[in-house]
């Protein structure tokens, strides 16, 4: 599989194998056969798609060269703005609102004709391990539909794993984009905080969002990460992709590599997905690389820094929502105050009210020295521990996710134990270090099992050269393919 | 007993920048409502704000011309209220590190006011209610403000309205905000408590929010230091509260008591780095301030021989100033400078806000070539004084005005007649001043500078006159 899919459709285009406008309808078609399923897609946009297809067609028939992402059909979460096409992070509370700018990210896969088929399903704001708790209920793991497909981003990893988009942008706070890729039996990554511009993206927790790439292979993320890596003056935190495109060092020999392993990432993990990772290690010592076992007891107070610290700012990020300029409004009430606070009553569902009001509560005159100022705190020995790790490896491997994908409904069940679930992926945010999950093996039930390659801040390329020397060596015995979506 | 008052200020000052403090916007003012605005400045989802560093540049000058400290690291903070005026529910401020701290303004009987701290943040849109309805106007959100914030050092309304005054004047005198109260640039939050005097406790403090003139400062300050001693005499408490003043009445009014009081759950907005600002920096913006009002003041007085009322009234307004050290510059007596501006230019100059603007037909230099004309003894004052007026009405030079012959001054001979046709013109009064009355000297004076159209020199006719009569 170290041959993307990416590079595959462009050829395909290029050599006039098939038109753009041909393959984005096979795209449609697929969609409206596997959605029902999947509930992938939350709002599908054939007309622009077309409209864009027909303008790759036209580029190649003046025999004009494409962009390396350009005429793929594709997707984007609905967390990410985009002009005129509702985009509501799947919250009752955004219903119809239609952005009246884009995204950077997606200002600049337009500006070279990608091929957006629609938006894609998620966790209401981007809250939730397995997307059920978007309005539009949960998108389905394309392996197993009685399965979630993770979350937050989980209609883009279902639409990717389920073959209905190339590839999609998603977003990942505390897993968003690892976790899904993880259940749906493909590829995340979450860049370093600042190298993808975050103007445009509906904020959830702004000192840890970030938008990332989810594809069926390594070589298709470094592709569509370089094209969105770029420093953008409307995000001060932006600083973009450091060095050259991650692409040029997919190949690169690994023989010397050190790989850590931190003892905490082992602890409480699932047999079938330990034995997974460690059977990666082994393929990793057959490449030449060494790995190196450490401890990072630090980690231990990740989830609670993790869930003070990010539903702090989420407290504050969806004050915005109070039914006057934009969005879901109620229908009666006396005066201004009952009808912000019916409006965010019946417009918020219960996993946002329930980090809304453990952020504002941490936030509050009394506790803020024993929550948030201590989280504060915390965060900052965390960012340290992972310093002082990669002084002695190159890049960290861990498991993505303890456990495969949950069934349906489980998730919503126990919001604490599901919490639980993110102590994988959440350091990673804490410290704004990029990280990348790949496939490495099944479960009994034939789910995905994914595991993470972190490494140190603006290190895409060397995280991403370690993904692919893996996937390269074992490509086949980890992925397989969806009954769903196209099968050109 | 005898009570005093312990006040101090909250002061919101908006900056002269071109454009908005997180977007580029325009700041203008009286455009139609909801057309200075964009997905920033409303708040729409995903939209992140970018530092105007404009903003960061005039509140550091701010703090300079008040004698803050520069904090070299500084951050912003947000301030989460709920407020239809505020879009996206927090007002980005900052909390615990200001940009600028420990300075002072200075009164005029040496007192100085201390300031606490200046910190920059965004001003919030306008409510607007007309027939019933309540509309919003986002065009003043996200204009930059500085908030200057001042110890309870305020004793008196004199010293309030005076601390005011001076910081306005300061403000305008550095270029950063034109502190138009009655256009909402520049309001004032009043902290205000009563003690007895002699006391050191301080007594419980109410707020009166948003006042925007310097009148209804010093009427609202009266208003309420009467009612908390009245309520303190009458055996009751102050509650902490903040009001609202009603100047149609002139009373205030509760907003809101203690237990209402906002908790802001500030933290730092993590869509902002942090703020540095270099020493070189520092000293760039320090050359940058001119000398300043009170400085200048100093300087009328003691270098250039005004007196007291005159250099502060032409110290105030930093285009009159310039004007009048440009107009004096070279001259022997800067005095007759401010004579002219005082006497003829002000007539012109009725409110604060035309001295402020100071559109005057005269140039500076013009005045100076009138005054070198006058003080090389060519013209009289009166000449001087009545060509000015036409050079006021006009925009034309005193050439236009003053004939070759009226700069040709007068010859001995010609005074010579001329007092001669005076002194034979009157008789009585020559008669009277040889009876011993002094005065009637100078109706025959008056006489030959009359004849002479003012050229004639009135000392040297004078003396011709005496030698001819006495």
């Amino acid at each position: 599989m170290a041959e993307g899919k990416i590079k595959y459709y462009s050829k395909m285009l290029e050599t006039k194998e098939i038109s753009c406008s041909e393959l984005t309808e096979s795209f449609l078609t697929a969609i409206e056969n596997a959605n029902s399923d999947l509930n992938a897609y939350v709002k599908v946009t054939p007309e622009t798609a077309m409209e864009t297809a027909k303008a790759v067609d036209e580029k190649i028939a003046r025999g004009e060269k494409l962009a390396p992402l350009e005429g793929i059909p594709m997707t984007l979460k609905d967390n990410i703005s985009t002009k005129e096409i509702e985009t509501t992070c799947c919250s009752k509370i955004l219903g119809g609102y239609k952005p009246i700018y884009n995204a950077t990210v997606w200002e600049t896969l337009s500006a070279s004709n990608a091929v957006l088929l629609g938006k894609t399903n998620m966790d209401e704001f981007a809250m939730g391990s397995s997307s059920e708790t978007s309005c539009f209920g949960g998108a389905s793991n394309p392996h197993n539909i009685d399965h979630v497909a993770g979350g937050s981003s989980g209609g883009v990893a279902s639409a990717v794993g389920g073959n209905i988009a190339v590839y999609g942008l998603g977003s990942d706070t505390g897993g968003s984009i690892r976790q899904p890729a993880s259940f749906c039996g493909i590829v995340g990554l979450k860049p370093t905080y600042g190298a993808v511009s975050r103007f445009g993206l509906i904020a959830y927790a702004s000192s840890f969002d970030q938008i990332g790439p989810i594809t069926t292979t390594v070589e298709d993320v470094a592709i569509v990460f370089d094209a969105i890596s770029e420093y953008d003056k409307m995000d001060s935190t932006s600083q973009g992709r450091k060095g050259e495109p991650t692409v040029n060092s997919l190949k690169n020999d690994i023989k010397g590599m050190r790989i850590g392993i931190p003892r905490e990432y082992l602890d409480g993990i699932k047999d079938e997905v330990r034995l997974a990772v460690e059977n990666a290690c082994e393929v990793y010592r057959s490449l030449g690389a060494e790995i190196v076992y450490f401890d990072l007891p630090a980690l231990k107070y990740a989830l609670p820094v993790y869930y003070i610290l990010a539903c702090a700012e989420a407290s504050s990020n969806l004050g915005r929502y109070d039914g006057i300029r934009y969005g879901y409004r109620t229908e009666s009430y006396k005066d201004v105050n009952e009808m912000i606070c019916k409006t965010r009553s019946e417009g918020f569902g219960a996993e946002v009210k329930r980090r809304i009001l453990l952020g504002t509560y941490v936030l509050s005159a009394g506790y803020y020295d024993a929550y948030y100022k201590k989280a504060q705190n915390l965060r900052g020995s965390i960012v340290n521990a992972f310093k002082n790790a990669f002084q002695n490896c190159d890049v960290i491997l861990a498991p993505t996710v303890p456990m495969t994908a949950f069934e349906k409904g489980n998730a919503i069940s126990d919001p604490i134990e599901t919490y639980l679930t993110d102590i994988c992926t959440v350091p990673v945010n804490i410290a704004g270090l990029p990280g990348v999950s790949v496939p490495c093996g099944f479960d009994g039930k034939g789910l995905p099992i994914g595991m993470q390659l972190i490494g140190n801040t603006f290190c895409e390329s060397r995280i991403l050269n370690a993904a692919w020397q893996f996937e390269n060596a074992v490509g086949s015995e980890v992925f397989k393919s969806s009954k769903y979506g196209v099968k050109i | 007993m005898k009570y005093e008052m312990v006040a101090g200020f909250e002061t919101h000052i908006e900056l002269a920048t071109n454009t908005k403090i997180f977007c580029s916007c325009t700041t203008e003012f009286g455009a139609d409502s909801n057309t200075h605005c964009c997905p920033i400045c409303i708040g729409l989802p995903g939209t992140l704000p970018k530092l105007n560093r404009q903003a960061v540049k005039y509140a550091i000058m701010a703090g300079l011309a008040t004698n803050c400290e520069i904090a070299n690291i500084s951050k912003m903070d947000r301030k989460n209220y709920c407020y239809p005026d505020l879009p996206k529910a927090y007002q980005i401020s900052q909390y615990d590190k200001p940009l600028c701290e420990h300075g002072y303004v200075q009164l005029s009987n040496g007192k100085k006011i201390r300031l606490t701290r200046i910190h920059i943040e965004e001003d919030a849109g306008k409510l607007i209610h007309k027939r019933g309805d309540t509309y919003i106007d986002y065009n003043r959100g996200g204009v930059p403000l500085i908030e200057i914030v001042s110890e309870p050092d305020i004793r008196s309304v004199e010293e309030a309205k005076e601390y005011v005054e001076k910081l306005q004047q300061i403000m305008r005198y550095i270029g950063i905000s034109d502190c138009k109260m009655q256009e909402g640039s520049m309001r004032c939050d009043v902290n205000i408590s009563v003690r007895p005097v002699g006391s050191e406790q301080l007594g419980t403090r109410t707020e009166i929010k948003n006042m925007n003139s310097i009148t209804f400062i010093g009427k609202a300050m009266e208003y309420e230091f009467g009612r908390q001693v009245d309520l303190i005499e009458s055996g009751g408490k102050v509650e902490q509260q903040t009001l609202r003043y009603d100047d149609v009445t002139n009373t205030t009014s509760s907003m809101r008591g203690k237990e209402d009081a906002n908790d802001y759950r500030y933290f730092r907005d993590p869509d902002l780095v942090t703020i540095s600002v270099t020493d070189e920096e520092i000293d760039e913006l320090r050359a940058k301030i001119p000398e300043l009002p009170f400085q200048k003041q100093e300087r009328y007085v003691s270098e250039m021989g005004l007196n007291e009322k005159d250099a502060q009234n032409i110290a105030k307004y930093r285009k009159i100033a310039e004007f009048f050290e440009t107009a004096s510059k070279g001259i022997k007596n800067p005095k007759t400078a401010a004579n002219f501006i005082i006497g003829q230019i002000f007539r012109r100059l009725e409110t604060e806000s035309d001295k402020e603007e100071f559109n005057i037909a005269v140039t500076a230099e013009q005045l100076r070539e009138l005054i070198e004309l006058l003080d090389s003894g060519k013209i009289r004052n009166n000449l001087a004084k009545s060509t000015l007026e036409k050079m006021l009405d006009t925009g034309k030079s005193f050439s236009e005005f003053i004939s070759e012959s009226d700069l040709a001054g007068m010859d001995e001979n010609t005074l010579n007649e001329l007092c001669k046709k005076a002194v034979e013109a009157n008789p009585k009064a020559v008669a009277d001043y040889r009876n011993g009355k002094q005065k009637a000297l100078k109706s025959i004076v008056g006489f030959v500078m009359k004849e002479s159209r003012g050229r004639a020199d009135a000392a040297a006719a004078e003396a011709k006159i005496l030698e001819l009569i006495g």
